[in-house]
């Protein structure tokens, strides 16, 4: 590989990771445009959906080791246990929001966003104590099939990270630009009195943010146990971390924001790890959190002061 | 009153605090049928509040809301808005970020999408040929006086009994607030009640039938429009040329 090659790799492992990150940061960006709070939770959701797509997968006899799928067996694979996934995360983050978060509604302060670290401990813990500490080999049906781009080797973990994350965030995107629903959402972000003068029920506009925000989370940890072939109880810190990282360098609350920040930070994952070495990745990650902070608190599209009157 | 008499909004009593801050204090009103009714009175003396309560965005601690005969102090507000009463908000809060078009469709959020939705399109459309204009453009990046049309549109759509607009002159030119009272008249000449807030007393009370006055939370006034018109106390708080403003409540 020449140097050039490596870059070229090091920029098609980055999309990949900036995919992940995306549906992550997507949850963040959903839950906070409408309720103003960072939800630590999703972290864990993240990691809990990677363990629902491994058990999935099981159950559909995919064992660690066996054979790859081809052909339509492989595509019904994917598909069931992409649904049931995010399915299962999107109903653990309204379990999330109806049990704990609901009850401090109108509590002024950090409440809320304390209680979410709490709960995505709880759910870092559940896991760790039922399953173990070890990490799982994750089952993968994929074919080993490979092409060579440049220099640089395209495999199909990465293309099907592609296709899944560009379709979920092209439904996400239709969804609310254009449904009832995503209008009503987008209206309750803007101005949550306004709307809900307009009539618009703004606790299941909230749930819906939990839901759509959790199951991308759940795809995201999906995607992660078939690009890394194992999952852990431990997953959900690092990505989460980034992907909030994401979301604030995009402008929180901003959808469009989350899916450039999220492919932003994958690049320099990968291609500042390749620069410095991998080690200093998060370092260079989190030292952009601070600048952005610091130089442009509101990211690279969001708005510099929120509209509140 | 009107002819067709026959109570569409009534408050009896009503309470209301923030925390311990005694807001409104026994009040009443009976708003009839195809009236326009101005509520009158300096900054901070529950007129705001008065909008509140009638959307259920503030609960009345005690005293009755009745809409249509029917109490509505504890229905959300969605139900109340699915029952006929809609805001035109203070400051117009658009929603900054949509289109026009949007906003108006939000407006109608509770109504079903058939041809009934497209005739009240077509009739915000005929009053405010304006907001036709304008309605794909983002509504934050509107004139005052176009945002004031879209947030009467957006009113209109749905389709309500009641309409209640806080401060509909608020920040607007005198031409403009001229042309906001025509449509006001307008469409309660099409057999919409209007109940509005506004400080600006003079344009309130041409084109209102009745009116009340609060002042720190209590309604110390109230009769028709005429006869508020030429009552001392108001030419003087509000009508005068000393522009006196009542003891903050």
């Amino acid at each position: 590989m020449t140097v050039a090659d490596v870059y070229l790799q090091q920029i098609i492992n980055g999309l990949s990771l900036g995919a992940m990150y995306a549906l992550l940061a997507l949850g963040f960006t959903l839950v906070y445009g409408i309720l103003e709070l960072i939800n630590f939770a999703h972290f864990n959701v993240f990691m809990v959906g990677s363990f629902v797509g491994l058990g999935v997968l099981r159950l559909l006899g995919v064992m660690p080791g066996a054979p790859a799928l081809a052909g339509v067996a492989l595509v019904a694979v994917l598909l069931g246990t992409l649904i049931v996934t995010m399915l299962a995360a999107g109903l653990l983050g309204v379990a999330i929001e109806r049990l704990a978060l609901r009850p401090l509604r109108n509590l002024r302060g950090p409440a809320a966003m304390i209680t979410t670290i709490g709960i995505s401990y709880i759910l870092l813990n559940v896991v760790l104590l039922s399953l173990g500490a070890d990490s799982k080999n994750f089952p993968n049906p994929l074919p080993s099939w490979t092409m060579p781009v440049g220099g640089a080797v395209l495999r199909l973990r990465e293309v099907l990270i592609w296709l899944v994350s560009l379709a979920l965030m092209a439904i996400l995107t239709w969804f609310v630009q254009f449904t009832r629903l995503g209008k009503a959402m987008r209206a309750t972000a803007q101005d949550a009195e306004a709307a809900r003068m307009m009539g618009i029920e703004v606790d299941r506009i909230i749930i819906a943010a939990f839901f759509l925000g959790s199951a991308l989370a759940g795809a995201g940890g999906l995607m992660f146990g078939l690009y890394y072939n194992f999952t852990s109880y431990i997953i959900g810190f690092t990505a989460g971390l980034r992907a909030f990282t994401a979301a604030v360098l995009g402008g929180i609350g901003n959808v469009p924001g989350a899916m450039l920040g999220g492919l932003i930070i994958g690049l320099i994952e990968a291609l500042g790890g390749q620069l410095v070495s991998a080690s200093w990745a998060d370092v260079i990650i989190f030292s952009i959190l601070v600048l952005v902070l610091v130089f442009r608190p509101a990211g690279l599209l969001g708005r510099v002061a929120p509209n509140k009157s | 009153m009107p002819p067709d008499s026959g109570l569409l909004l009534e408050f009896r009593g009503v309470n209301t605090h923030y925390g311990d801050l005694h807001v409104l204090k026994d009040v009443s009103y009976a708003i009839g049928r195809g009236e326009i009714v101005a509520l009158l009175g300096g900054n901070a003396c529950g007129k705001s509040t008065t909008m509140k309560t009638i959307m259920g965005v503030v609960r009345p601690t005690s005293g009755t809301v009745r809409f249509e005969g029917a109490p509505i102090e504890r229905l959300r507000t969605a139900e109340r808005v699915r029952r006929g009463i809609a805001p035109v908000l203070e400051a117009r809060r658009l929603f900054p970020r949509m289109t026009v078009l949007e906003n108006l469709e939000l407006g109608a959020y509770t109504r079903p999408r058939g041809p009934e939705y497209m005739e009240d399109l077509e009739r915000v459309f005929a009053l405010f040929p304006r907001v036709k204009e304008r309605r794909s453009q983002i509504a934050g990046t509107l004139s005052g006086g176009e945002q004031q049309m879209v947030a009467i549109g957006r009113a209109l759509m749905a389709r309500p009994r009641l309409i209640c607009m806080d401060e509909p002159s608020m920040g607007l030119s005198p031409l403009l607030v001229e042309q906001v009272f025509d449509i006001i008249q307008q469409i309660n000449a099409q057999g919409t009640t209007i109940f509005m807030v506004e400080q600006n007393a003079a344009m309130a009370l041409a084109i209102a039938h009745r009116g009340y006055v609060l002042q720190t939370g209590q309604v110390v006034l109230s009769g028709e429009a005429t006869s508020l018109r030429e009552n001392p106390a108001i030419r003087e708080a509000y009508l005068g040329e000393l522009q006196v403003t009542p003891a903050a409540g």
